[in-house]
């Protein structure tokens, strides 16, 4: 499995896709950083555009790679190898290719000028939605033979979650809000990646109150749940 | 060696291989003949595990294959259209190969008369296809597999390239191997096989030795004899 990984991350590195995105994201952070003097608001503006990049990008790339590697897999089946070994070394060599990519373009900057929690926490909100993104696009694609049709539902997948997801929450909160929904919009938040993503970094950076309703009540939430755990811990 | 039997196989409503039985002995060379989408490559890509049978059992070396994969290091499989990452260049294409298969015995016999390692450097995606054929040949003579499976393997070729790659089968014939060749150039199969089998819409429609098909029909070409069957065949239909 290391050794087909292997020849996997080699073909990823030649095609100069991830060498780009990873220039994009170093040159992102390191203006935003300079631009702004208090590295908390930097921290978010870098989040706004992580949490719309990072998962185009793996959705897009991963599901191009796939499609591109349909001859190497084809070349693979004919060879003594399993097929879940296959596929499996496919999956692992994004994931460490778009995971670096990400570590380097914002990892670096991040901890060279704001070494801080919320820094720490935007880099690994970053590799989940990377890792989350690229599983999601790699059963699409597996689901389906046309190039085309792969993308497509890909990218559903991102616009639903990025988009629509938040538009379909904003709707159910606006029209039951005779009723308390504190509880009902937890848990529906917790159904999007994306907004978990931005709520655990928003957390981190003590600006909750920007974020109205739900971002407050997921910190009050959190706090109970805290309080709770240290009170059984004293007990 | 490969014994199939009952073997179907559907894409959509379409019946491409309907019960199919088959024995493949070792020793021996078998034309697999038939009009196009006659069902010759479904049941090859059967046989190699990369399309999914609905129904039946095929066994290589008296071993199911279903949901098997090591089986395959008997076989040496040139396809019909070689698909190959665009971005190797041949060189790596074997490295890579020779890296994954383990042996330690190579025949690189091909390599050298195709004089393919002047073009080690090239990519696969700058190849004609008839130098992409020869890497294909290539690459399922090099690990001496007991099972070839050569599925057209003079389409596209040069005539000298063809020369070299009928000599390099008949060199390799022997009674440890058994060769499994489609093709529609059928002097070419009279040369290379023994044996024939006639596939029509998915039913074998002859199954026997080149000789016995030869003096049935009382012609002295393969393709002749052929001919003469498939008259005969449609002929019974009618």
């Amino acid at each position: 499995m290391i050794k087909i990984t292997k020849y996997v991350l080699y073909d990823i590195v030649r095609n100069r896709f991830v060498i780009l995105y990873t220039v994009f994201l170093l040159i992102t952070s390191f203006t935003l950083f300079s631009l702004d003097s208090d590295p908390g608001k930097a921290t978010l503006s870098l989040l706004n555009i992580i949490l719309m990049v990072v998962p185009l990008v793996s959705i897009i790339f991963t599901t191009i790679h796939f499609f591109n590697s349909y001859e190497f897999i084809e070349l693979m089946v004919a060879q003594p190898i399993n097929r879940r070994v296959i596929f499996m070394s496919e999956f692992f060599a994004v994931t460490i290719a778009l995971s670096l990519a990400y570590l380097v373009g914002i990892g670096l900057p991040v901890m060279l000028l704001n070494a801080s929690t919320s820094s720490f926490f935007l880099l690994l909100a970053g590799l989940l939605l990377t890792w989350v993104f690229i599983s999601l696009a790699f059963s699409a694609s597996v689901s389906t033979r046309d190039k085309a049709k792969g993308i497509g539902i890909a990218l559903l997948f991102w616009i639903y979650f990025s988009l629509i997801y938040d538009g379909f929450l904003l709707y159910i909160i606006y029209a039951f809000s005779d009723y308390p929904l504190e509880k009902v919009t937890l848990a529906l938040i917790a159904l999007n990646p994306v907004d978990l993503a931005r709520i655990i970094i928003l957390l981190k950076l003590d600006i909750s109150a920007l974020m109205g309703y739900t971002g407050a009540f997921y910190k009050s939430f959190l706090e109970v749940v805290r309080e709770l755990s240290f009170h059984f811990r004293s007990c | 060696m490969i014994s199939v039997h009952n073997l179907n196989k559907k894409f959509g409503s379409l019946e491409v291989l309907k019960s199919i039985d088959l024995d493949f002995q070792l020793g021996k060379s078998f034309a697999l003949i038939g009009p196009n989408g006659s069902g010759k490559t479904t049941l090859i890509k059967c046989i190699l595990g990369m399309v999914m049978a609905d129904s039946g059992v095929i066994k290589v070396d008296n071993e199911n294959i279903n949901g098997q994969w090591l089986y395959r290091d008997k076989i040496g499989y040139m396809p019909q259209i070689g698909r190959y990452p665009d971005n190797m260049k041949i060189g790596q294409l074997f490295d890579m190969i020779r890296d994954l298969r383990k042996k330690e015995s190579v025949d690189d016999e091909l390599i050298t008369e195709f004089n393919l390692q002047s073009m080690y450097d090239k990519r696969m995606h700058t190849l004609s296809g008839g130098t992409r054929q020869k890497v294909s040949a290539a690459l399922a003579f090099l690990f001496d597999a007991p099972i070839m499976i050569l599925d057209e393997p003079t389409a596209g070729l040069d005539p000298l390239a063809v020369e070299v790659l009928k000599s390099k089968i008949r060199k390799e014939k022997n009674d440890k191997r058994l060769f499994l060749i489609t093709s529609h150039i059928m002097s070419d199969l009279d040369e290379l096989s023994s044996d024939v089998v006639y596939l029509e819409e998915g039913v074998i429609c002859y199954n026997d030795t080149i000789a016995k098909i030869k003096s049935e029909t009382g012609e002295e070409k393969f393709g002749k004899a052929i001919a003469a069957m498939m008259r005969r065949n449609r002929a019974d239909v009618a």
